[in-house]
């Protein structure tokens, strides 16, 4: 279970801006590093991050192997209804984890 | 002479150097009529000014402090949650005047480490042959954006006991059911490193005793602490709704606050607050500075036999102002320091060198009302520097049945006035 923290407004006026933060808890191991006894330590790393409003895709990353450990984000995306955001990442075995804030437009 | 010091051996318990007493002559320590001014009445300097003058009465001592009380931090955590009176922790110097120390009260505005003389706010000048450097700690005003000097009646640091203490716990006993209390903790070093969990136990004690709906939000620039596994435990046990941190894992170091609008901002986010304690980021005290005693860290670099800086002749310093990693900023290492320093320099006033010995820390922190976890360490100083010794020292267990906690909050009492009286006393 990792720990994943979400900050985004509550509320929003109709077609504002928004800013949203979403960080998940995980070491990226980039795959490149060995361990006290030579053996290289295996690559985990998330490769994917999804946003959806109301389940359409508003965001999207892909993740790389330079991508620091605890991968934090900050993106913006226009309020235009009320409804849920779902945000979700995914591992490069398909492991994926997520989270939904409730977002109210007036 | 004070009933609590029946021999010079038993000055030195906890110090498992009686051995460097037993090989010099005690009359000839005891004859030298050196001028010795300690700088800072906490548990260091007391301890430093009241070891010295009983190991040389001919000696004059002079301890230099500005206030003429001193509210003990040990144990001021349990002010601020509503379970113990501040009057409880203050102490005076009486007890050093009755055991023939000199105490100056005026503050120590600068040294003069070539003519050896310090330098009062009154202006007066005091020499000294050795100096004792106790100055404790200063805060690092704006390392946290916003948080200076005038923003600690707004958001409390109270990490220096007396009238902060006394502060937060008013602003705490003021909060309306439903707040939000937050603390930011600083990243290390700094004064007590389990501290500002013992704070974080005992102030989610209070809420959920007084104030069920609130909560406490730890904003914690550190990943890892003292004594985690223990505190963790507990929080999960009794503060389940009550207590959540936020490490550096989740960017929680606090850079910024504002104390007008009471939110604090991480590298992640803005948190508001309803009563913030803000710990900033640390160094030694001011003095030390002055002295030319600190290094480019803040902190005073020493040599671990004797505690003399590396940087000036004839200046000791002990205490939280020091580099004395693994040994803790805690009152119990500051007070177990100055012991050593005190016969190391009246084994160099005799006209022997240092000799190593084995150091010790125990601290104890609540948990609750009326629970305790402790931790011990072992230190050797023989390799050039304090290390843990392997295997020796330790930590309550985990997943200890509830009377080993019970055990443990009523021995940290006898701690406390053991420790307190040995300074103070």
């Amino acid at each position: 279970m990792a720990v994943i923290r979400i900050s985004a407004p509550e509320t929003a006026e109709k077609n504002e801006v928004i800013e949203i933060k979403a960080m998940i808890q995980h070491p990226m191991e980039t795959g490149y590093r060995r361990d006290e006894r030579g053996d290289v330590i295996p690559r985990d790393i998330i490769t994917n991050f999804r946003c959806g409003y109301n389940g359409e895709i508003v965001f999207e990353a892909e993740f790389l192997p330079g991508i620091a450990a605890n991968p934090f984000l900050t993106f913006y995306l226009r309020a235009t209804h009320s409804g849920s955001l779902n945000m979700s990442w995914t591992d490069q075995d398909g492991q994926s984890w997520s989270a939904t804030h409730a977002l109210t437009v007036a | 002479m004070s009933p609590l010091y029946h021999s010079r051996r038993q000055l030195l318990q906890g110090l498992a150097g009686a051995a460097l007493l037993s090989q010099m002559a005690l009359p000839a320590l005891a004859q030298t009529r050196a001028r010795l001014v300690v700088v800072g009445g906490g548990f260091g300097g007391a301890s430093a000014a009241g070891a010295m003058k009983h190991l040389m009465p001919a000696a004059s001592v002079t301890l230099v402090e500005a206030s003429p009380h001193y509210y003990a931090c040990p144990f001021s955590n349990l002010v601020i949650a509503g379970l113990r009176e501040l009057d409880a922790q203050r102490f005076d110097y009486d007890g050093l005047t009755a055991r023939g120390v000199e105490v100056v009260h005026d503050r120590a505005v600068d040294v003069d480490s070539i003519a050896h003389t310090v330098r009062l706010a009154s202006g007066d000048q005091l020499a000294y042959d050795k100096l004792v450097l106790s100055p404790g700690i200063d805060f690092l005003w704006d390392a946290i954006e916003g948080y200076g000097r005038e923003a600690v009646e707004r958001m409390p640091h109270a990490w220096k006991a007396g009238g902060q203490t006394g502060l937060l716990r008013q602003k705490l006993e003021a909060m309306d059911d439903g707040g939000q209390v937050v603390m930011a903790i600083p990243p290390a070093p700094f004064r007590c490193p389990p501290g500002p969990y013992e704070r974080a136990s005992l102030i989610a004690h209070y809420l959920k005793a007084h104030k069920p709906r609130s909560r406490l939000l730890l904003l914690d620039a550190q990943d890892s602490f003292s004594k985690q596994p223990l505190f963790e435990q507990a929080w999960a046990e009794h503060y389940p709704d009550h207590l959540e941190r936020y490490g550096a894992a989740d960017f929680a170091r606090v850079v910024s606050v504002d104390p007008d609008h009471m939110v604090l901002t991480t590298e992640f986010d803005d948190f508001r607050a309803d009563v913030a304690n803000v710990i900033p980021p640390q160094k030694a005290g001011e003095i030390a500075q002055r002295a030319g005693v600190a290094d480019a860290t803040g902190w005073c670099p020493i040599d671990p036999l004797s505690f003399a800086s590396t940087l000036q002749t004839d200046i000791h310093v002990i205490g939280d102002a020091t580099i004395a990693a693994p040994m803790p900023k805690s009152a119990f290492s500051a007070n177990l320091q100055a012991k050593l320093c005190a016969v190391q320099i009246a084994r160099v006033l005799g006209g022997l060198g240092p000799e190593p010995t084995i150091l010790t820390n125990t601290c104890y922190s609540f948990i609750s009302n009326d629970a305790a976890v402790s931790i011990t360490g072992v230190y050797s100083n023989d390799a050039g520097r304090l290390q843990s010794v392997e295997g020796a020292g330790g930590l309550s267990p985990l997943n200890a049945d509830p009377a080993i906690r019970t055990a443990e909050a009523l021995q940290a009492e006898t701690w406390f006035k053991t420790l307190t009286q040995a300074a103070f006393g």
